[in-house]
């Protein structure tokens, strides 16, 4: 949960980048439009997670996955956005496979030296395995360790 | 998200990341809303990407359909235009208001009041 209200607002810096990006060369974007923006953004999120949230409780699902998300922006009339959206998945999974296949490898190193000592460490492994897929940010921490 | 570790050797290099704005952040908004439970890895990815989306067609439509197309300026204005007159933003009627002027509201409201009088006459 986030602890101060300006937990809520998205990075100004990156925010005025990405609007840069989208306008022709030369084009100056007021304070007040830049804030603007950034506030739009994050009601775009709440507006699309709560959007999302709906598809996945109506198929009983507690986690949200990309259909909820794709599903969401047809129904907030985004439909313009799920092409890219969907060529986006498909670079980041790619990557995200590329990633996994080098950690699974170093794993496997790994289990071959602790294999001897503890039977255990296998299952805790494979648990971590499933806490991966729901967790993106925790996923390199353990290899960091050796 | 492999700042931590320097031995990944499948490391790819910032130019072609293909999002910019923070997940982690991005799931905070996400889990601030209080029916959701748990996010996997693809609906934060997209999310993301979407919001980078939303916020590049926000500017430009706000741009294209603004007043300061000569002058090469976008304003707290023509957003306010664009969230007011294109459909799929007016979830954003609440955060951009239009802004008017105190003279011109204080006119409106007497002119509310006067008219008001004249047929209660």
């Amino acid at each position: 949960m986030a602890e101060r209200p300006e937990d809520l607002n998205l990075p100004n810096a990156v925010i005025t980048r990405i609007i840069k990006e989208a306008l022709p060369d030369g084009v100056n974007v007021s304070k007040e439009a830049r804030r603007a923006i950034s506030q739009a953004a994050s009601v775009f999120v709440l507006y699309a997670t709560s959007c999302a949230n709906n598809f996945a409780m109506k198929a009983k699902r507690k986690t949200l996955n990309a259909g909820d998300v794709l599903a969401a922006m047809e129904e907030m009339e985004f439909e313009r956005f799920m092409e890219p959206l969907r060529e986006a998945l498909e670079v980041y999974k790619k990557d995200q496979k590329g990633k996994k296949e080098v950690s699974e490898q170093k794993r496997k190193d790994k289990e071959k030296k602790v294999d001897s000592e503890n039977d255990k460490s296998r299952e805790d492994d494979e648990a971590d395995e499933e806490e991966q897929q729901q967790c993106m940010e925790e996923e390199p921490e353990e290899e960091v360790e050796n | 998200m492999s700042r931590n570790n320097p031995n990944k050797d499948s490391q790819t290099p910032d130019a072609k990341k293909s999002i910019s704005l923070p997940v982690s952040r991005v799931r905070l908004i996400m889990k601030s809303s209080p029916d959701v439970s748990s996010i996997n890895q693809d609906a934060l990815f997209l999310t993301t990407k979407a919001t980078e989306l939303f916020v590049q067609h926000l500017a430009l439509s706000s741009f294209n359909n603004g007043s300061g197309k000569d002058s090469n300026t976008l304003e707290y204005s023509d957003l306010a235009k664009t969230t007011e007159e294109n459909e799929t933003f007016h979830f954003l009627t609440d955060i951009l208001p239009k802004k008017i002027l105190a003279r011109d509201y204080l006119k409106t409201l007497e002119q509310m009041q006067e008219e008001e009088e004249e047929a209660d006459l």
